[in-house]
């Protein structure tokens, strides 16, 4: 039953697909075509040049199949192969997660742990969470006077939220029992912190952490279109600029499968940490 | 035996009141002694404050006035040599039925070696009956299999005085009369000194040297400890037939019943003047074995 439903949506998407891919390249695959001699207007006009338009599936496809054949080309600043391209927004999301991490795990354990500092830093956490992170930008930008490091900044200053949030609820709503046992154990405060806390909340640590690396993946696309030079952003602006849409929308959707196996990366971490309580 | 090995003295607990100024008492004047190798269930209503003096007891509470000493030292906070088996078997999910036993033993002996906390851990679980089940979690247990990992882990740790809190309220009457047996199998080879709390008037009779009862709160006492007369070891399918049995059953329930009302903050009345602190010593069933022919042999097991 289940491995016929599994079969069943699978059948499903892949119609699903066809129709989509096959409407968008109908809609496109009939142009308007200007019939017979151009006229003297038409021609000042520029009618004769190819038209700029969405490309259809089938140009994109043969566009990502050249594309992915050659991923790590570099020819100068602004030709460069989508894995070069993806490699440096992926470092940059990878430098800025691992210091939020750093820095938020630890202070959201101890806030977690202590009611006092709870209270004192939860104004500050409100009014900085809500903040768009691209808000920082010039910010960075004047104090950092880096553009790549800037890019990191933005991408530490909104994953951080998540994680701190998250590690400090998982810490302070641990169950009493389990360390009332530490304490009956007379376990010492760091030992109870990691044979009891950091388990017990390591599933609400990690959902922090997974929601964080979302939203630095949604954030590095428009930082790297700010501050420009390399990454998946600056190729998808540049590529605007140049009127390759075919370019545009092969980024796209290399974006959105790089954020799917980034994803995919912390649920399976999730799953390693998950207990049924 | 040693007679002061535990004597709480004039334990209270006192709740300020939001609004009003006058404070709530749950409990006062609460005093009794343990041996050491006693086995002592506390029965009273709900809301009598028995939860509050098993944790204080454990160091995890403090009273409002009163001391708890133990073997000669005041109890001051949590200490390994005071273990407790609490009502939800609070295991920890992620750690194995072995892992969670090991986790004590380690905390009591940390300077063990690894092959020497598996083997003690493993014994203790053997003992509960749970060969075999080590390596599953809490989550792949019954509920009747994790209070007897519960009841391993405490044991395990060997403290001088075990404390439990309704350690089978949770479990369905049949898993519990098992969970009995094993818990009567493990304390008849270590003799430990426990304190628990119960609901349970047949269970205290199983169980327990004394049974102290509690009368209703707010303003609680512990008006009477009743003595438990019959041999051990205990069997607990004849144990009904017992002579002694239902003279002392019949004299808690009616406890439970009548009188825990009726006593509700009057001061409990002294057995002998020089105790003055300890609760009216009773025995329901005092001449049993002079009437009963052979009573005693009737529970007595096979063995």
């Amino acid at each position: 039953m289940l491995h016929n439903q599994t079969l069943r949506a699978t059948l499903l998407s892949l119609v699903l697909l066809v129709l989509a891919l096959g409407a968008w390249e109908l809609s496109i695959s009939a142009p308007l075509t200007a019939s017979g001699e151009l006229s003297e207007y038409e021609q000042l006009m520029g009618a004769s040049a190819s038209r700029a338009g969405v490309p259809p599936p089938s140009v994109i496809l043969a566009h990502a199949m050249d594309e992915l054949s050659r991923p790590f080309y570099d020819a100068g600043p602004n030709d460069k192969g989508i894995g070069l391209q993806l490699g440096y927004s992926v470092a940059r999301v990878m430098a800025g997660y691992l210091l939020a991490a750093m820095l938020a795990i630890p202070l959201g354990f101890v806030i977690g742990m202590s009611p006092l500092l709870n209270r004192a830093l939860d104004p500050y956490i409100q009014i900085l969470k809500p903040i768009s992170p691209l808000a920082w930008m010039p910010l960075a930008l004047f104090v950092i006077k880096d553009s790549s490091l800037s890019a990191i900044f933005v991408i530490f200053i909104c994953s951080i939220w998540p994680m701190l949030i998250n590690t400090a609820f998982g810490v302070a709503s641990v169950k009493r029992d389990w360390l009332n046992v530490a304490r009956t154990l007379e376990m010492s405060r760091l030992r109870t912190a990691f044979t009891v806390i950091l388990p017990a909340a390591a599933p609400t640590i990690l959902t922090g952490m997974r929601i964080a690396i979302g939203i630095s993946w949604l954030v590095i696309v428009a930082a790297e279109m700010l501050v420009g030079g390399t990454g998946i952003g600056y190729y998808v602006w540049n590529e605007w600029n140049n009127l390759d849409l075919a370019s545009v929308v092969f980024a796209i959707i290399m974006i959105g499968l790089v954020g799917m196996v980034l994803d995919a990366v912390l649920a399976q971490a999730s799953r390693l940490v998950r207990y049924q309580d | 035996m040693n007679r002061q090995f535990l004597q709480i003295e004039s334990l209270a607990k006192r709740f300020p009141q939001p609004g009003a100024g006058e404070d709530v008492t749950v409990f006062d004047q609460v005093s009794f002694r343990m041996e050491q190798g006693e086995f002592i269930c506390i029965i009273g209503h709900s809301g009598c404050g028995k939860s509050t003096i098993l944790n204080v007891l454990a160091g995890l509470d403090a009273a409002s006035s009163g001391s708890v000493i133990m073997d000669g030292r005041e109890v001051a906070g949590p200490s390994l040599d005071r273990g407790v088996i609490f009502q939800n078997h609070s295991l920890l999910p992620w750690l194995s039925a072995f892992g969670n036993v090991a986790m004590a033993v380690r905390a009591r002996w940390p300077k063990w070696p690894r092959a020497r906390v598996r083997e003690h851990s493993q014994r203790y679980l053997e003992m509960v009956g749970l060969k075999g089940a080590e390596n599953k979690k809490p989550s792949q247990l019954s509920g009747g299999m994790c209070q007897r990992v519960g009841i391993a882990r405490a044991f395990a740790i060997e403290p001088k005085l075990l404390l439990m809190d309704e350690p089978f309220g949770a479990l369905d009457a049949l898993t519990r009369g098992l969970i009995q047996e094993a818990l009567l199998d493990i304390w008849s080879r270590t003799h430990q000194t426990v304190f628990m709390i119960t609901h349970d008037v047949d269970e205290a009779i199983l169980l327990s040297d004394r049974i102290l009862l509690m009368t209703n709160g707010p303003d609680a006492r512990i008006a009477e400890s009743v003595r438990v007369d019959i041999d051990r070891p205990r069997d607990r399918a004849v144990l009904h037939q017992h002579p002694a049995y239902y003279p002392i059953r019949n004299h808690l329930v009616d406890f439970l019943v009548n009188r825990s009302r009726e006593l509700q903050g009057a001061d409990a009345p002294a057995s002998a003047p020089e105790e003055a602190a300890s609760p009216r010593d009773v025995n329901p069933a005092p001449r049993w074995r002079e009437t009963g022919p052979g009573g005693s042999r009737a529970v007595a097991s096979p063995a």
